[in-house]
């Protein structure tokens, strides 16, 4: 059933033969990729150029243009212009060798309802000519006691995990999923992201698309953040946060009353203020100074506070900065 | 790894043997359909033909002429009550006493015109005619030329365009909804196997179709083929590739399961009624008949019934061989060109 060498533990700890993570080429570039659909422009000269051996986020709202994207590098739609090469390769020159070296999921697929997980698993499997054993797939993928269930019989995250499942079955160097957790609880969403690490932990590269920010934060070393076709920001989570002109929040939030927001803008520190969902978020340079001083403007205009937090910003915060408009993840 | 080829024809062979309607369409409808239709066409008596005299001078003694026929049924009722019982098709004929007599009838109905001849012979002989010539009936129920014998190769016929049909256009379209389609495109599956897959589950497919129906129809009929099984397997084959063919065509563009749906009954419909299933191609009109025959069922049921009933070697079937060929290789190669795998 499976041309894996006996040692289960080549497996988890094995590299690709391709030579080291670090030495190897980029895994995708694309440059100045666009595609249109009669006037819409769904990807508006897109450049990005993913590591190998990273976990990538394609991060945006929906309809950023994240799909078409991810349906471009899978070789499943053609660009209207631009060039895309993955894993050192061009789509239209051996198609079938490319797609034996990635694994995919894509949004809403359904399995066929009455096959068992294992055995949707190996007929994925049985597609690659470097098929991994699907009990250590399915393992992986946090599904082995779900084996011999049929698909039908899944909770909407274990079909996330199944694709996932099948993603993986065929010892692929990247990784490409799109919207791998829309539609999971936190939790879920929590535990579905340390499975995708381990297949960066064997060396492989991950693009994962995600409307989802904390979640990108969480498991990527870089992201791409998406808007309207284009790549507006590209760098680590640490990096694009760093990259704003005041790093932290402070979310407040009155027990009555309001101030407006050119009195909060005229705070010592404060770089910018936004109103969300009943909460005033003012953007800070230092706490330190501005914190007292927010404090001291409440309390001479008898204002008194329901909450206050301080925290890092995050690319939620980022989004909004380059776009001035409010990230909705809905 | 198993081989894809053999992975896709398991999955497909899983997929349908889980799904209930799955053996019932197969398995189960086709027995039902020949058991009641065997039983509605039994042949085993004449049935009497339904006449109504209306009730005027002279009435009761037509009647009485009427009922020395035994396969006359016969009342006699006021002319109100019989227009509306030959209205509504409960009676074959009307019979107005007078001089004439006076028939009143639809002769677009069979049942109307043989009832037609019963009377009048039966008040002819009442009123004292005579045959000049002795005649007697002898009835066959001989097994091979019954109404059932007729049936059986036809409903087999129905069950393998049903299968092929639905079985392959339904479950690719079906596919495609679900972006499975899409999701194996990204995978290295060669798409002559998925298709290829889908041909060899539905041979796999036809010992299952045809087995049960023409066991069960040799057990409650007698029902029995007088050719070679070996060549009613070849015939039955060659149906089956055909209605693959025709399948995966009319799935290569759909995506909702309504379009399938309706594009199957489309092609089925028709089928059922004008190739012979039911009925003898030869009750329609000359300069239809080769345009029916030339259809996939058409071809698939005169060969099963050329084995069943004539006992046909295969060589003198190969018209319709031709027939199913050409339906079956047309339609997948029209299909590979206008598949939609997204």
């Amino acid at each position: 059933m499976s041309k894996e060498p006996a040692d289960g533990n080549a497996l988890l700890t094995g590299r690709f033969d391709r030579g080291s993570a670090s030495g190897r080429g980029p895994a995708v570039s694309l440059e100045r990729l666009v595609k249109r659909y009669g006037d819409i422009v769904a990807v508006d000269s897109l450049d990005l150029e993913i590591r190998s051996g990273e976990c990538f986020g394609l991060l945006g709202p929906n309809g950023a243009g994240k799909t078409t994207t991810i349906e471009i590098l899978i070789g499943l739609q053609e660009p209207t212009a631009g060039h895309v090469v993955v894993l050192g390769r061009k789509w239209g020159e051996d198609d079938r060798s490319l797609r034996s070296r990635i694994g995919v999921s894509l949004q809403e697929t359904r399995f066929p309802e009455r096959l068992t997980v294992a055995e949707v698993v190996t007929l994925f499997g049985s597609f690659y000519p470097r098929g991994r054993d699907v009990l250590s797939v399915l393992r992986e993928a946090g599904l082995a006691e779900k084996a011999d269930v049929w698909t039908s019989r899944l909770s909407g995250g274990q079909r996330q995990r199944l694709a996932l499942a099948c993603a993986l079955v065929g010892n692929p160097e990247l990784l490409i999923l799109d919207e791998p957790t829309t539609g999971l609880d936190p939790q879920a969403r929590l535990q579905f992201g340390d499975s995708i690490l381990s297949h960066k932990d064997r060396g492989g590269t991950i693009v994962v698309s995600t409307h989802y920010m904390e979640e990108a934060q969480r498991l990527c070393d870089r992201v791409a953040i998406i808007d309207r076709g284009k790549a507006i920001a590209v760098g680590s989570p640490g990096e694009l946060v760093a990259s704003l002109d005041a790093h932290l929040v402070v979310e407040v939030e009155l027990a009555a009353g309001d101030v407006e927001d050119g009195a909060l803008r005229r705070v010592a520190g404060v770089s910018s203020v936004r109103r969300e969902n009943g909460l005033l978020l003012v953007s800070v340079r230092e706490a330190h100074v501005t914190v007292p001083a927010l404090l001291d403007l409440f309390r001479t205009r008898s204002l008194s506070l329901a909450h206050l937090t301080l925290r890092q910003a995050t690319l939620e915060d980022v989004y909004v900065a380059l776009t001035g408009r409010r990230y909705s993840d809905g | 790894m198993a081989s894809p080829l053999r992975q896709l024809v398991l999955a497909r062979l899983r997929e349908s043997l889980r799904h209930p309607e799955t053996i019932f369409w197969t398995f189960v409808f086709p027995i039902l359909l020949a058991v009641a239709l065997g039983i509605a066409f039994r042949g085993e008596r004449i049935d009497p033909v339904r006449a109504v005299v209306v009730d005027a001078p002279g009435a009761e003694e037509i009647a009485r002429g009427l009922r020395a026929d035994s396969t006359v049924r016969v009342e006699v009722l006021s002319r109100a009550e019989a227009d509306r019982l030959l209205r509504t098709g409960r009676t074959a004929i009307l019979v107005l006493p007078g001089d004439p007599l006076l028939y009143r009838y639809d002769p677009t109905r069979p049942d109307s015109r043989l009832a037609r001849e019963r009377v009048d012979r039966a008040l002819q002989a009442a009123a004292g005619r005579t045959d000049p010539l002795r005649a007697s009936d002898s009835l066959v129920t001989e097994p091979g030329a019954r109404y059932i014998d007729f049936l059986v190769p036809g409903l087999l016929g129905m069950n393998l365009m049903g299968g092929g049909l639905w079985g392959i256009g339904w479950v690719i379209v079906e596919d495609r909804i679900r972006k499975l389609l899409k999701l194996q495109l990204a995978t290295p599956m060669r798409k002559r196997d998925f298709l290829l897959a889908h041909v060899l589950a539905r041979l796999l497919f036809v010992p299952l179709e045809v087995v049960p129906l023409l066991f069960l129809s040799w057990l409650a009929f007698g029902v029995s083929s007088s050719g070679s099984l070996l060549s009613l397997a070849a015939v039955a084959t060659g149906g089956a590739l055909s209605f693959a063919g025709l399948g995966t065509l009319l799935a290569s563009r759909a995506r909702t399961t309504a379009t399938i749906s309706g594009l199957i009954n489309l092609a089925t419909f028709p089928m059922i009624v004008v190739s012979g299933v039911f009925f003898s191609v030869s009750r329609f009109p000359g300069f239809l008949q080769p345009l029916f025959r030339a259809l996939p069922l058409s071809a698939l049921v005169d060969g099963l019934r050329g084995v069943m009933t004539d006992g046909a070697q295969l060589a003198t079937l190969w018209p319709q061989f031709l027939v199913m060929g050409l339906w079956g290789t047309l339609c997948f190669v029209a299909a590979l060109w206008l598949f939609r795998w997204t």
